[in-house]
């Protein structure tokens, strides 16, 4: 059964027909085309797909896509400002916050969350917010430093 | 031809190579942080299909009966593949380099070794089409007895897992059931020893987990050929190994690849590429065949685990006399990579340290598990932690600190090693060095002067020489290897600071140009 769905998509309003139990990560992926969020588990583990909805980290891969009727989902893709870099993608580069790069759109979305309700975050709070994100490779200490160096970097307009 | 890269792309790269210390950008970092890094997954392409394996619900089992009547009528459904439609449906990896016989099919057609071992392939328009197929499968087992545990595979009467390899064991030249390694006579090092110490260590598989499941996309392309994205982290070994699977010229292939999320040695096996190529070739469409989480987790192939038993001789004063080590490599059910990382482990043997009188047999199992494969290190990392447990102990025996203890006992260069090679450039007594003053871990002020160059000094040509005759490690005259029996006397001071980083520095200097 296909249902009629209207989102924002980065800022962009959307109208489209999913598959009733379809979810977000599937619906952003192969409908919109956006790759932005990755597939990694599909269970809610790695959290990898992690998104905003309405400002809110979220488990694209288990947010049932009719759950976001008129709200506003925001991607990666969403992060820089035209072609400068928010201090996030920033600070993820300068501190070699990435090494295959697969986590990183997941934490750079937990982490933007985050920084966008706690401007300050002490370094637990930091590890907290991104508890919910598997790496494999880079190693945490370098991701956390990253967080907490975008945090003393001058703010681009959200 | 480095005077033609001078001469012709002189502006092209400065020739000064200092780069340590200095920070250098990761080339594909800004595609990490943007998200435009472009994973096999991330290809759309046009009229995508979806391919699903069934797998094997048994350890061990003979395949009497596949009833595909329901799935072929059920919804989506473009094609269902067997193992008689693969080309070639027999492989080993490393016979890309001749090393080994077929030993694995692609789709099992008789008999499944491990759990989870794919049986037939679903092509469908949707991945729940090729899953709801899938369920509609019947294959018909008959169970046979398994065996999980190294030891007991080699058994006489064990069920033999993998006919092509009768005995359990990988055949080394077609003759040897495991790598062996002898020199000197351990059993006189053992009745010489003041202390024999014997233990078993026992490593789990590890799951390499990466956050990328192992998958790939293949599409027709122009020209008869086909363009596979793909996760493997060896994509030209992954596109001859396809090539040979499909009997296919190469040339018919382009494999796009190279940004991997996550690897570890997990990617290296070609688990998904031919049959996603088989299915564009049977369907005429672009085919996705990617692992879900629990297939990566429960059936990607973990990194092999080890037991090992290890036996050393050691003297009061400290001198390891003797090393025995009987290892046993579980390979699973098939070889893939693990005939290799036996040979990995048995050219490591007896570890970092000069011990006159070394004994090593090392096997490669194969048991009714997950086949396993490469993971950082593989064959050297195991035997590494059973080695340096066993050192810890051996330290505590004699009463040495274990870092004493290790350098006391670390190769020198020039020593002669149980490979009879001799060795150079060693440095690990530096290494030692440098970690315990790192580590604030205080060293005695003599060991702390120690060198892995023997006589540094006077640095003796050796080389250039006539050779000077060595003394024959090989026969085991006694525990003397090069003037190394009693706690060598400080050797002249060597270049001041005699510990740390200049010391460790120097060493690496002198070497380059």
């Amino acid at each position: 059964m296909m249902i009629p769905l209207q989102f924002h998509h980065n800022g962009r309003s959307v109208a489209l027909f999913v598959g009733g139990g379809a979810n977000l990560l599937v619906v952003l992926r192969d409908m919109l085309g956006d790759m932005t969020p990755k597939f990694g588990c599909g269970q809610g583990g790695c959290g990898a797909c992690t998104v905003l909805i309405d400002g809110e980290a979220h488990l694209s891969c288990l947010t049932l896509a009719a759950s976001v009727e008129g709200r506003a989902v925001d991607t990666l893709d969403s992060l820089k400002d035209g072609p400068r870099l928010h201090p996030l993608q920033q600070a993820f580069m300068d501190r070699f916050a990435a090494q295959c790069g697969y986590c990183t759109p997941g934490m750079l979305m937990a982490a933007k969350a985050l920084l966008d309700r706690n401007p300050n975050p002490s370094r637990v709070e930091v590890v907290e917010a991104i508890s919910g994100n598997i790496c494999r490779c880079t190693g945490y200490e370098a991701i956390i430093d990253a967080v907490l160096d975008a945090a003393q970097r001058p703010r681009a307009r959200a | 031809m480095l005077e033609l890269r001078k001469e012709y792309f002189a502006d092209e790269r400065d020739d000064n190579l200092n780069e340590i210390g200095k920070g250098t950008q990761r080339q594909d970092m800004l595609g990490h942080v943007t998200g435009a890094s472009t994973y096999f997954n991330d290809h759309k392409l046009q009229g995508m299909l979806h391919l699903k394996v069934l797998r094997s619900a048994h350890s061990h089992a003979r395949i009497r009966r596949i009833d595909l009547s329901e799935a072929e009528r059920s919804p989506g459904v473009r094609r269902i593949i067997r193992g008689q439609d693969v080309p070639r449906n027999l492989n080993t990896l490393l016979s890309l380099i001749n090393f080994g016989v077929d030993d694995e099919p692609t789709l099992a057609v008789d008999k499944v070794r491990y759990k989870g071992e794919p049986i037939v392939a679903v092509v469908a328009d949707s991945h729940r089409e090729a899953f709801e197929a899938i369920a509609k499968i019947r294959v018909d087992y008959e169970p046979l007895p398994t065996v999980f545990d190294v030891e007991d595979a080699l058994k006489a009467g064990a069920p033999v897992v993998n006919e092509t390899y009768p005995r359990n064991t990988f055949t080394y030249h077609e003759r040897y059931d495991h790598q062996k390694l002898r020199f000197g006579d351990v059993e006189r090092g053992f009745a010489e020893a003041d202390h024999v110490i014997e233990h078993r260590y026992q490593m789990s598989p590890i799951e390499h987990a990466p956050t990328e499941t192992n998958g790939s996309i293949a599409a027709p392309d122009t020209n008869g050929r086909y363009v596979v994205y793909t996760s493997t982290q060896a994509l030209f070994f992954s596109l001859d190994t396809c090539a040979k699977i499909l009997d296919v010229p190469s040339n018919t292939l382009h494999f796009i690849g190279g940004t991997v999320g996550g690897g570890f040695g997990g990617k290296v096996d070609t688990l998904t590429e031919p049959l996603a190529i088989l299915g564009a070739m049977l369907t005429g469409k672009p085919v996705r065949y990617i692992f879900g989480r629990e297939e990566e987790m429960q059936y990607g192939p973990p990194r092999g685990a080890e037991r090992i038993y290890l036996k050393d001789g050691v003297r009061r004063d400290g001198r390891i006399v003797a090393r025995k080590v009987r290892a046993y490599f579980d390979s699973g059910a098939y070889t893939r990579l693990s005939s290799y990382a036996v040979v990995k482990c048995a050219a490591h043997l007896p570890g970092p340290y000069t011990i006159p009188n070394v004994y090593g047999d090392i096997y490669c199992v194969f048991t009714n598990r997950t086949p396993a494969t490469a993971m950082r290190g593989f064959g050297v990392t195991a035997m590494d932690f059973a080695i340096e447990c066993q050192m810890d102990r051996l330290a505590e025996l004699v009463g040495l600190d274990p870092m004493e203890f290790r350098i006391l006992n670390a190769y020198r260069d020039g020593d002669m090693k149980a490979h009879r090679r001799e060795a150079k450039n060693t440095a690990l007594v530096e290494c030692v060095q440098v970690a315990a003053e790192k580590a604030k871990w205080p060293i005695r002020e003599e060991f702390r002067r120690m060198s892995s160059r023997q006589g540094v000094a006077a640095p003796a040509p050796r080389r250039e020489q006539a050779p000077a005759p060595r003394p024959t490690y090989e026969r085991a005259p006694g525990y003397e290897p090069a003037g190394r029996n009693e706690p060598p006397p400080p050797p002249a001071p060597a270049p001041a600071p005699a510990h740390g980083a200049t010391r460790f520095s120097s060493v690496f200097g002198t070497r380059r140009r």
